[in-house]
């Protein structure tokens, strides 16, 4: 018998009796303000969120916070001035390891966590949120849900090949439970909330 | 146990030769335990929460075989390839065979409990595979040659100055220089550089899901991220618990999982993996090693809800005063201790007693783990299977003969108080466990039930 | 209302002032109290370590002592819990035993629902919460809960004039006592006790007090050797002072 056989047959053998599954409609809460939440829980973590009128604004901030000659990574729909051109990284990911900064659109941010949620068709290259020094990120106010089932609600049957949440800069506390942001992905994660 | 062999008691009582430290382990830890409930108070619905992961994970255990079968379908769907062992050595062996077969001999490894249980580092040593841990802690750990000593803080036993050493020899950092910014901008530099040259990369899975092929897996770090998506091969090695039905029960569990683990609201990063990069291979390994009997254990089976939060090692007193390393095991604390006797009886015997049964762990425990009562239920499976000297065995049939017979107990009473002969704070000298650090109760002058008979008996 | 007085054996042995001052303070409250004499132990001690199969004859005796009572008080959370979760024999087919018998605050307050006390003591006073008594018998609140505060040992020694109980800076962690714990993993027993006592006396206490004895004789010889003048109490005794 193959070990996945023999693995199966062990478990359907040793399982209890069949329990239910519950309701999780009933753990989504009360009605919140999704944007001050979201904003108080993501500065909380080491984010920074920063209301916009127009996209200009982030197009000012990423040339106040990037050198001429390091490389920026714009992948939205739009360019952000000289500085933030739109790119093609379509290359080999390890090429991205020299982006300072990578400018990117959210589908949805989560309220009580301070999560955002990216599919891969958004980034380019999987590794592009991770690889880049500092990242930037576009979300509108009327993506934001209250909490995880809402999160998992829209998503629904959403296909992906690859997507993930991401809730602030990459960090850890692993030396005597010292914080330090920028472990082994981005050193920041600004959001630019938009009202829309 | 055995001799030469170290128990839970013997190695716990060295870790208190440095009192000062232990302070430092139990405040350090104490800190999370606090900053769990400041995450668990401040949300409302925690304890529904709570029920609802625990019923979602007796659901996922009483149907894990169609589950097995469901993930599997959808993951090959997705073009995942699905491996299967029987046990931690048929896991290895099928990581040894991915990277022979492709030509790799060095990997890049991100945090997996499984590995650790099923030594995955040692072996790929043996045959030649360069392995380095990417997780901070782990990264330290494997550097010092040190198992973790807690699932979630690998190497929170270790001050930063000895990590400050560790990090001046192997990545040349100042001599003398403990700023946890510096070791961490360091090992930033040191394992990029690992993540961007290696061919294959080896994750853990926090949760699979059985609805859609997929799964997900959970870091602060980033460092699962960096080494899955830079390799030509990525493996996930899962145990077969970790399968969840639908994808919306993550939502449960992604808001249990890092508040109850460090006091987070939710990882920095939770990925989810459906399909292979362009290019690249995408494996899974289900392992068993021991879980299918677990599930048998009515008793025990239980245990299989752990989603690895690390959550009772925090808030269990004998843990934070005793250190990981002292349960012997790669999973310490009060979950190993119930997890570990299913792998191995006897070699394991001690775990289940090193603990008072004050049962904060089940309190805190995200699945709601009866973690308490299942360490007492294996103190009873233990005993009976033999595991236990030949001497508490004769002293616990003689304590168990005088206080089922009351002749016994009143006439040991009257001449010396059998039960101060006889209970652990009994004689008075330097061999007695009690009297070392502990003075002895003053005896009375008489006892309750003399006292009773004197004043109230008509 | 019959009720059977349950004295822990080692209570009966080395502290009877807290068996007495439980004996007096339920005739006090007016309750018909007998302690039957052929009593010894719950057996907790042998199951804890994994002997529950010997514990056939000590539970036997157990309900030959007490089946006869409407209801079983006794003043320690860890017997009474045991008797509850595992006591069982052939002598008591339904089981009846574990759902009569009360830790003494227990009975105090949800079967006599005392309001007031004529009690006076002056003192300060910490409060250990032992685990089997909080987290086995729910006699408190746990702080790992997320759940409405409430203590019945907290609120009667509150009804008690003068008292006043001091904050601690963990009130709910365990003291390491544990059974024959305290003698099997001898380091971590001490060192909780250790640390328990220290956050008591960091808040001025002058007595610690508790549902259970054990964890008392613990912290007392750890207080004694340490040469303080801090004294442990059954809470049964100051529910009963004055």
């Amino acid at each position: 018998m193959s070990s996945r056989d023999k693995i199966l047959s062990a478990v359907a053998a040793n399982q209890p009796r069949l329990s239910l599954l519950p309701d999780l409609d009933i753990l989504k809460g009360g009605d919140i303000n999704v944007v001050e939440k979201f904003t108080e829980v993501l500065t909380a973590i080491g984010g920074k969120v920063i209301n916009i009128a127009r996209l200009d604004e982030v197009t000012a901030y990423i040339e106040m916070n990037t050198a001429a000659g390091q490389r920026v990574v714009n992948l939205l729909s739009e360019p952000l001035g000289m500085r933030a051109a739109l790119t093609d990284i379509k290359d080999l990911p390890h090429t991205l390891n020299n982006i300072e900064l990578a400018v990117l659109h959210a589908d949805m941010g989560i309220a009580e966590n301070g999560a955002i949620w990216l599919n891969e068709n958004r980034l380019g290259q999987r590794v592009t949120p991770f690889i880049c020094q500092h990242l930037v990120v576009i979300l509108d106010k009327s993506n934001i849900v209250p909490t995880m089932h809402h999160a998992y609600e829209k998503i629904g049957d959403e296909k992906y090949g690859f997507a993930t949440f991401i809730a602030g800069p990459s960090k850890t506390a692993d030396i005597e439970q010292s914080l330090v942001l920028g472990a082994h992905g981005s050193r920041s994660m600004t959001v630019f909330l938009r009202d829309i | 146990m055995e001799s030469g062999v170290k128990d839970h008691a013997e190695l716990a009582a060295i870790f208190n030769k440095d009192e000062n430290r232990v302070d430092w382990h139990d405040e350090t830890l104490w800190w999370v335990r606090q900053k769990r409930d400041k995450m668990a108070h401040g949300l409302p619905g925690w304890e529904a929460l709570r029920e609802a992961a625990s019923q979602i994970k007796d659901n996922v255990l009483s149907n894990l075989s169609e589950y097995l079968q469901q993930f599997e379908t959808n993951a090959q769907a997705n073009g995942i390839i699905v491996h299967w062992a029987a046990d931690a050595k048929e896991h290895n062996e099928i990581v040894l065979e991915l990277l022979l077969k492709n030509g790799i001999r060095k990997m890049v490894k991100s945090k997996s409990m499984l590995t650790e249980e099923c030594h995955l580092n040692e072996y790929l040593e043996q045959q030649g595979i360069d392995v380095i841990d990417s997780d901070l802690g782990e990264r330290i750990v494997q550097l010092a040659k040190e198992p973790p000593s807690h699932i979630v803080l690998p190497c929170i036993h270790k001050k930063k100055e000895e990590i400050g050493d560790l990090f001046h020899i192997h990545l040349g950092t100042p001599a003398g220089n403990a700023d946890p910014q510096l070791l961490t901008e360091a090992a930033r530099h040191h394992l990029r550089e690992v993540f961007l040259t290696r061919k294959a990369a080896l994750t853990g899975v926090n949760f699979a899901v059985a609805e859609t092929g997929e799964f997900v897996v959970c870091t602060n770090e980033g460092n699962a991220d960096m080494g899955a998506h830079l390799a030509d091969i990525h493996i996930a090695s899962m145990g077969i618990e970790k399968i969840i039905p639908e994808r919306k029960h993550l939502g449960v569990f992604l808001r249990l999982l890092a508040r109850s683990a460090t006091g987070q609201p939710i990882t920095t990063y939770s990925s989810h993996f459906v399909k292979p990069r362009e290019g690249q291979q995408l494996h899974i390994i289900i392992v068993d090693n021991g879980r299918s009997i677990q599930l048998g254990r009515e008793d025990f089976r239980n245990s299989l809800k752990c989603i690895r939060c690390g959550a009772c090692m925090n808030t269990c007193p004998v843990y934070r005063r005793s250190g990981g390393h002292s349960y012997h095991t790669a999973i310490a604390g009060p979950i190993g201790a119930i997890l570990a006797p299913n792998l191995d009886m006897e070699k394991y015997a001690d775990l289940p007693f090193a603990s008072t049964l004050c049962g904060s762990c089940s309190n805190v425990c995200p699945v709601k783990i009866d973690i308490h009562q299942q360490l007492y239920k294996w103190r009873q499976v233990i005993v009976q299977k033999g595991y236990t000297t030949t001497a508490k065995k004769a002293s616990m049939k003689l304590m168990a003969f005088t206080l089922s017979s009351p002749a016994a107990y009143h006439t040991g009473g009257k001449v010396g108080r059998w039960v101060l002969k006889h209970a652990p704070f009994a004689v008075n000298n330097k061999f007695n466990p009690w009297f070392k650090q502990r003075d002895m109760p003053e005896p009375p002058e008489q006892s309750f039930g003399e006292w009773y008979n004197e004043n109230r008996k008509k | 209302m019959k009720v059977g007085l349950f004295i822990p054996c080692y209570v009966d042995q080395f502290y009877p002032g807290a068996a007495i001052a439980t004996l007096q303070l339920l005739e006090k409250l007016g309750v018909d109290v007998t302690y039957p004499p052929n009593q010894t132990c719950c057996g907790q001690p042998m199951a804890n370590s994994g002997f529950e199969h010997l514990t056939g004859s000590c539970n036997d005796l157990f309900i030959k002592n007490f089946a006869g009572f409407d209801y079983i008080v006794a003043p320690s959370g860890s017997c009474v819990l045991h008797i509850k979760e595992h006591l069982h024999g052939d002598a008591d087919p339904q089981a009846t035993i574990n759902h009569k018998v009360y830790e003494l605050t227990e009975f105090l307050t949800d079967v006599l629902k005392v309001k007031s006390l004529q009690a006076k003591f002056p003192h300060k006073v910490g409060m250990h919460q032992s685990c089997h008594g909080q987290r086995g018998l729910h006699l408190s609140q746990m702080t790992e809960l997320v759940a409405p505060e409430y203590s019945k040992p907290g609120s009667l020694l509150n009804m008690v004039e003068g008292i006043e109980l001091i904050p601690l800076n963990r009130k709910d962690e365990c003291c390491g006592f544990g059974g024959t714990f305290c003698v099997a993993e001898e380091a971590v027993s001490v060192k909780m006790g250790k640390d328990r006592v220290a956050d008591h006396l960091e808040h001025g206490a002058e007595y610690i007090t508790g549902v259970d004895m054990s964890c008392l004789m613990h912290m007392e010889g750890i207080l004694n050797r340490q040469g303080s003048k801090v004294k442990v109490l059954h809470i049964a005794e100051i529910l009963n002072a004055g």
